[in-house]
């Protein structure tokens, strides 16, 4: 994912006024920045709508997603059905809302997974150093060198779904293939910002209090070395979000009769011709959600970067 | 400069190894009968399931397999896929048309992004530079089929400017469309990157001092400023050929294109293990070699890095 890395963008935020006196922390210097941007209000708004939009779809309509009513299929966006029918005869509108489910689930946990995974390993790495560095480092090379949509297909190959596998399943099964191909990139990145914090002062401070490396890691060493991965980690939130999409494109990601934005836009492309507000309206709502993840890793990567201040 | 040409190239063993390995795993775990559909309308001979399966040592345990993989991949050999053709063949013609794919792929990048990562950065905080930003952030977050059905739909179908679909010679023209698709995403990210490189370099004593000595602003920023700020965007463009290969499924999908992605989709869907395996450690292959490419490259943009 170095994609997410590079995103970089310099959203100039302003200098930040002296302070009140008293020290403050970097994370308590990040807040204060964070709440005079505006880029990032907007994309905590959006992205607490879709987070509720996922937990309970029934706030937002109650249309049943599954009812097909085929005499109106591909009807244009009308009063009754507010975004129109796809080529099943399924309300778009009700699809699109019980669609951000899968996407947010695939994006939240395929993110914790490979930030759990991705730093513990980049952790043992770089603080232990020696073989257990070699070592990580070859195995992250070789899962480096396959491509992660290459890796996906493959791993979703592998474990087919069923017509009658079970949502959270199939979903899990999305989860597992990205983290599996995911955790790499986090894993360099937390090895080299915690080779970076090892070395202060601080941290052979509390070494020579006595203090166990467990204790060291804990309090001294992840503080200050997770922000890169927060950020990045959230950029590759909305990236992941993607990723599902194209692999339901594909056909082997999420499979009908999961509900989700990657599904609908897949099936959409063979009505593209003659109906493409089918296409419009999932299409819209994945990259606004997509979107607001990478505009919050950039509102969080200025925060916490003093050049930009 | 050769020794460490020797010791990347030493390096690249235990990577293809191992991901060689877990590509081959995967396969290995592949559901289905291969033989399934190869007889016809009824189930396959046993005799003739019996001949296959010992002929592509599906008997095996999986090390073993690996193993006998392994010896004939060092002899050049990526083996015969289950329809008695040899891989090698197979990939030989389609390599010319995803390669083609790709590179005109790399062109658009370094084109296209460069160039507005450049206008972004000389002119930040204008017009141009939010014209930059909002639109490669708009393109990173539309997935790329997407782009690519809408693109065809528009560009191809309705306007007639470009062809459809892309038939087996993929000639140029043809290709360009399907490239720039290919291309979208990481024209976005690269021009992002060139853009944030350039502020960041502008400011910096060299450019004030090349200025301040009486260079004009053309010569300070195109030659002083570009050349600093392209490290990081060709060290990205060298991990891009990773995704651009693996990015070609989706693209040659949607334009019927006969390349390596297609013939890997299609491989899978039918269980063909040597096929999957020959063609994915291929790519690695090609991408290890990339970077390695990439890496002998700073030393011509940057002399100050030498590989000694």
């Amino acid at each position: 994912m170095t994609e997410a890395t590079t995103i970089a963008v310099g959203q100039e935020t302003h200098v930040a006024e002296a302070s009140e006196g008293g020290a403050r922390s970097l994370a308590s210097d990040a807040w204060r920045q964070l709440k005079k941007n505006p880029i990032f209000w907007v994309s905590v708004v959006l992205i607490a709508i879709f987070v509720l939009m996922a937990a309970v779809p029934q706030l937002f309509t109650s249309t049943d997603p599954t009812e097909a009513v085929l005499k109106d299929a591909r009807m244009r966006p009308n009063a009754d059905a507010w975004f129109g029918r796809d080529i099943q005869g399924y309300d778009i509108y009700a699809r699109t809302i019980y669609g951000a489910r899968a996407s947010i689930l695939v994006g939240v946990f395929t993110t914790l997974g490979t930030v759990i995974l991705g730093s513990a390993l980049g952790i043992i790495a770089g603080f232990s150093g020696g073989w257990a560095d070699t070592l990580v480092s070859r195995i992250t090379d070789i899962f480096l060198a396959i491509p992660l949509l290459l890796g996906g297909i493959l791993f979703m190959a592998t474990f087919p779904n069923n017509a009658d596998s079970p949502y959270i399943v199939v979903v899990l099964k999305v989860v597992l293939a990205l983290t599996i191909l995911g955790w790499p990139s986090l894993t360099r990145l937390m090895r080299s910002s915690v080779m970076q914090v090892k070395p202060n002062d601080y941290v052979q401070a509390a070494r020579a209090l006595g203090a166990s490396p467990w204790r060291i890691i804990r309090s001294h060493i992840l503080p200050n070395a997770m922000a890169p991965v927060i950020v990045v980690a959230t950029i590759n939130l909305g990236v992941y979000i993607s990723v599902e999409a194209t692999l339901s494109f594909l056909g082997i990601g999420l499979t009908p009769p999961a509900i989700s934005w990657g599904v609908s836009i897949s099936d959409a492309l063979v009505a593209l011709r003659t109906t493409p507000h089918i296409l419009l309206f999932p299409s819209l709502f994945l990259s606004l959600t997509v979107l607001a993840f990478i505009m919050l890793g950039d509102a969080v990567r200025d925060a916490f970067d003093p050049k930009t201040r | 400069m050769g020794k460490y040409i020797v010791r990347r190239l030493l390096q690249m063993i235990p990577v293809i190894l191992g991901a060689t390995f877990l590509i081959y795993a995967m396969v290995f775990a592949l559901p289905g009968d291969p033989t399934a559909g190869k007889c016809g309308e009824r189930p396959c001979p046993p005799a003739y399931v019996a001949k296959f399966r010992e002929e592509h040592n599906l008997n095996d345990p999986l090390l073993v397999q690996y193993g006998k993989y392994l010896g004939k991949l060092a002899q050049g050999d990526l083996g015969t896929s289950f329809y008695g053709i040899p891989v090698k063949e197979e990939l030989a013609k389609r390599y010319v048309t995803t390669g083609k794919l790709a590179l005109m792929a790399v062109a658009w990048e370094t084109l296209i992004g460069i160039f507005a990562g450049v206008l972004a950065g000389i002119r930040k905080g204008k017009f141009i530079d939010n014209l930059v930003l909002v639109s490669t952030l708009l393109v990173i977050s539309i997935p790329v089929f997407v782009i690519g059905a809408t693109l065809q739909m528009f560009l191809g179908v309705r306007m007639g400017l470009f062809p459809v679909t892309v038939s087996s010679q993929a000639t140029f023209y043809e290709l360009l469309l399907p490239s720039f698709v290919l291309a979208s995403a990481s024209v976005a990210y690269i021009a992002r990157l060139t853009r944030a490189n350039m502020v960041e370099n502008l400011r910096a004593d060299y450019v004030r001092t090349a200025i301040a000595k009486g260079l004009t602003r053309r010569r300070a920023v195109g030659l002083h400023t570009l050349r600093n700020s392209l490290i990081p965007v060709v060290t990205y463009i060298g991990v891009d050929i990773g995704a651009l290969l693996g990015g070609a499924i989706v693209t040659e999908r949607i334009f019927n294109i006969q390349g390596v992605g297609g013939f890997l989709f299609r491989s899978i869907g039918a269980r063909d293990g040597v096929a999957v395996v020959g063609t994915v450690t291929a790519l690695v292959v090609v991408y290890l070699f990339a970077n390695l490419l990439v890496d002998l490259l700073y030393g011509v943009l940057d002399p100050r890095i030498s590989h000694d």
